[in-house]
C-alpha cells in the first residue's frame, strides 16, 4: 500500500465538495440576468445587497434565535452531562444510548412531531382545553417559539455529549479538596468545575449554534412568514427568485460567520491545551 | 443533597422532552381519527392505506437506489482516507484533514446549493445519479471518522510483526488490518446508510423529477396538512433508522461514537 491510497478520496472530494464551493462562491460576485440567467461580470453588489436592512434583518433574527436555541441547550444540557457522568459504567451507556438514538431518528419526523402536538388543532391545546385550562387553543405553531423549540429539539445532543466528555476528564479530586478547605459550592463551581470543563461547553454551543444558524427545515415547518431564517432566504433565492447570485452571496455570508467560528473555538481549544 | 435531586429531575426532564414526541407520534399512527388530536380507537388501517400507496413505495424505493450505492463507494472511500492519513505523513495533511472534516460542519443548506450549482454548471442532469454523488461526498466523512477513530485504537506493532514475518502489503491489510478495523468499517457504512436514508434536504435541491426519496415524499405530505398516514410512514422510518443505529453502537461502542461526535 502506497500514498496513492488517499488520491481516490481526494479526488472525490476536490470534484465534489471543493470545486462546487469554489463554483458557487464564484457565482456571489457574477449578476442575475433578467429571466434568471448569469451575467458573468465582477461586483460585490450581491454582498452589498444581503447587507441592506430587507435580508439583515433575517441574518439577525437567524442569529437571534440561533442564540437562545443555544442557551437554552446549556441551561439544560450541562446539568443533564454533569447527571450522566455521576452515574455507574452501565448507567451511563443506557443514557447515552437513550440520548443519541432519537437524535438519529429523522429530522423531518421529529419536526412533525412538533406541529402534531403544537398545532391549534393539536394535542396540547387538546389536552389544555380538555382539562379546562384555557378556553381558547393558544397558538405557538408558526412562532419563533415553535421554531427555537424545534431548534432545541434537534441539537440538544449536540451540547451534551462534548460537555460530558469533558466533565468525565476531569479531576473530581480537586472539587474534593476544594470542599475540605471550605470552598461554597457557588466557589467551587466558579474557580473549579466551569474553568475545567470550559472546552466541552464551548465545543457545545459551536456545534448547537453552526447547524441553527444554517436551519432550513425546522424555520420552514415551524416558523411562519415572520420566523424567516437565512436558511430559508437562500433556499427561495435558488428554488422561487431564481437568483443564484445572490443565493450564493447569502450562502457565503453563513459560510463566513460558520468558519469564523469554527476558527476561534479551534484557537481556544488549542490555546487551552498549553 | 438539593443540587443531586435537581440533577436527577432535570435529566428526567430533558429526557421527557426528548421522548415525549416521538411516543406521541407513534401512539397516534394507531388512532381511528383523522383529524383531531384526540383517541378514539386503535386501528392499524393508516398503515395498510401506506402499503396500497404507489408514490410511497416508488419513493421507499429511490431511498433504497441511492442508499444502497452511495454508503458502498463512501464506505470504500471513506475507510481509503482513514487507512492513508493514519499510516503517512505528507505535505498538506492538516489542509487534506481540514477537507475531510468540513462536509460534517459547513451548514447542509450551502453544501446543497452548491451541489446544485456545480451539476447545473456541468450541465449533469438531475435525477438518482446526481444525488447518490451529493451523498457520497458527505458520507465519505462519516465513514472516515469513525474508520480513523478504531485505527487509532489499534496497535501499530501488529502490523510491524506481520512485515517483519514476510507478510507483503496486501497480505497485511487483508490478514491484520482489516479483521481488525472491520467493525469500525460496518458502523461507518450502518452510519453512512442512516444519513443518506434520512436526508431531505441535499436530495430535495438535487434530485431531479422521479427520484424522489421517502424524506422528500414526507415532506410533501407534511406541507400538504397533518395526517394519520405521515404518523405511520415516521413511525416505520423511526423503527428503521433505530435499529441500524443500534446495529451501529454494537459494532463500535456508545463510548466511540459519543467521543468521535463530541470532539
Amino acid at each position: 500500500m502506497k500514498k496513492s491510497i488517499l488520491i481516490p478520496p481526494a479526488a472525490w472530494l476536490i470534484v465534489f465538495f471543493v470545486v462546487p464551493l469554489v463554483v458557487v462562491f464564484a457565482y456571489s460576485f457574477f449578476e442575475r440576468g433578467t429571466y434568471g440567467e448569469i451575467i458573468y461580470t465582477f461586483s460585490f453588489d450581491n454582498y452589498i445587497r444581503a447587507i441592506d436592512p430587507l435580508y439583515l434583518s433575517t441574518l439577525w433574527r437567524s442569529i437571534r434565535l440561533s442564540l437562545i436555541a443555544t442557551g437554552i441547550s446549556l441551561l439544560f444540557g450541562y446539568p443533564l452531562a454533569w447527571y450522566i457522568a455521576s452515574r455507574g459504567e452501565q448507567a451511563k451507556k443506557i443514557l447515552l444510548v437513550l440520548l443519541l438514538v432519537p437524535f438519529w431518528t429523522n429530522f423531518l419526523v421529529r419536526t412533525y412531531a412538533w406541529i402534531f402536538i403544537l398545532r391549534t388543532e393539536g394535542l396540547m391545546n387538546s389536552v389544555l382545553m380538555g382539562v379546562g385550562l384555557t378556553t381558547s387553543p393558544i397558538e405557538i405553531l408558526f412562532t419563533e417559539i415553535a421554531v427555537v423549540i424545534g431548534l432545541v429539539y434537534t441539537y440538544l445532543p449536540f451540547m451534551v455529549l462534548p460537555i460530558y466528555v469533558s466533565v468525565e476528564k476531569l479531576d473530581h479530586r480537586l472539587i474534593d479538596a476544594a470542599r475540605d478547605l471550605g470552598a461554597t459550592s457557588r466557589q467551587i463551581f466558579r474557580n473549579i468545575t466551569l474553568p475545567l470543563t470550559r472546552a466541552g461547553v464551548i465545543s457545545g454551543c459551536i456545534l448547537v449554534f453552526v447547524p441553527c444558524l444554517g436551519a432550513y427545515i425546522t424555520p420552514d415547518l415551524l416558523g411562519g412568514a415572520k420566523s424567516l431564517m437565512m436558511g430559508n432566504l437562500i433556499q427561495m433565492q435558488f428554488l422561487a427568485a431564481r437568483d443564484w447570485p445572490f443565493g450564493a452571496a447569502l450562502s457565503f455570508l453563513v459560510m463566513g460567520i460558520v468558519l469564523l467560528l469554527l476558527y476561534a473555538s479551534a484557537r481556544a481549544q488549542e490555546s487551552e491545551a498549553k | 443533597m438539593t443540587s443531586r435531586i435537581a440533577l436527577y429531575l432535570n435529566a428526567w426532564l430533558v429526557y421527557g422532552f426528548i421522548y415525549a414526541p416521538i411516543l406521541i407520534l407513534v401512539v397516534f399512527s394507531f388512532n381511528q381519527e383523522r383529524i383531531n388530536a384526540v383517541w378514539t380507537g386503535f386501528t392499524v388501517d393508516w398503515y395498510l392505506k401506506l402499503f396500497s400507496d404507489g408514490d410511497i413505495l416508488a419513493a421507499l424505493m429511490n431511498s433504497l437506489m441511492i442508499g444502497i450505492p452511495s454508503t458502498l463507494i463512501a464506505t470504500v472511500l471513506g475507510t481509503m482516507a482513514a487507512i492513508g492519513m493514519h499510516k503517512y505523513v505528507f505535505k498538506g495533511k492538516r489542509l487534506f484533514e481540514s477537507i475531510l472534516f468540513l462536509p460534517i460542519v459547513i451548514p447542509e443548506i450551502v453544501m446543497a446549493v452548491s451541489l446544485l450549482t456545480f451539476y447545473v454548471w456541468i450541465q449533469l442532469q438531475l435525477g438518482t445519479v446526481s444525488v447518490i454523488l451529493a451523498h457520497v461526498t458527505f458520507n465519505i466523512s462519516f465513514v472516515f471518522v469513525i474508520v480513523a477513530a478504531r485505527l487509532s485504537d489499534m496497535d501499530d506493532r501488529l502490523e510491524d510483526a506481520a512485515r517483519d514475518l514476510g507478510a507483503t502489503g496486501w497480505q497485511t491489510f487483508r490478514h491484520v488490518i482489516f479483521p481488525l478495523i472491520s467493525p469500525g468499517i460496518i458502523a461507518g457504512a450502518l452510519l453512512a446508510f442512516t444519513i443518506s436514508w434520512d436526508d431531505f434536504l441535499i436530495a430535495f435541491f438535487t434530485a431531479g423529477v422521479g427520484s424522489t426519496t421517502l424524506p422528500m415524499k414526507v415532506y410533501s405530505m407534511i406541507k400538504f396538512g397533518v395526517s394519520p398516514e405521515i404518523n405511520a410512514v415516521s413511525t416505520i422510518m423511526i423503527l428503521f433508522t433505530m435499529i441500524l443505529m443500534l446495529l451501529a453502537i454494537r459494532f463500535e461502542g456508545i463510548s466511540k461514537t459519543a467521543k468521535t461526535i463530541g470532539s
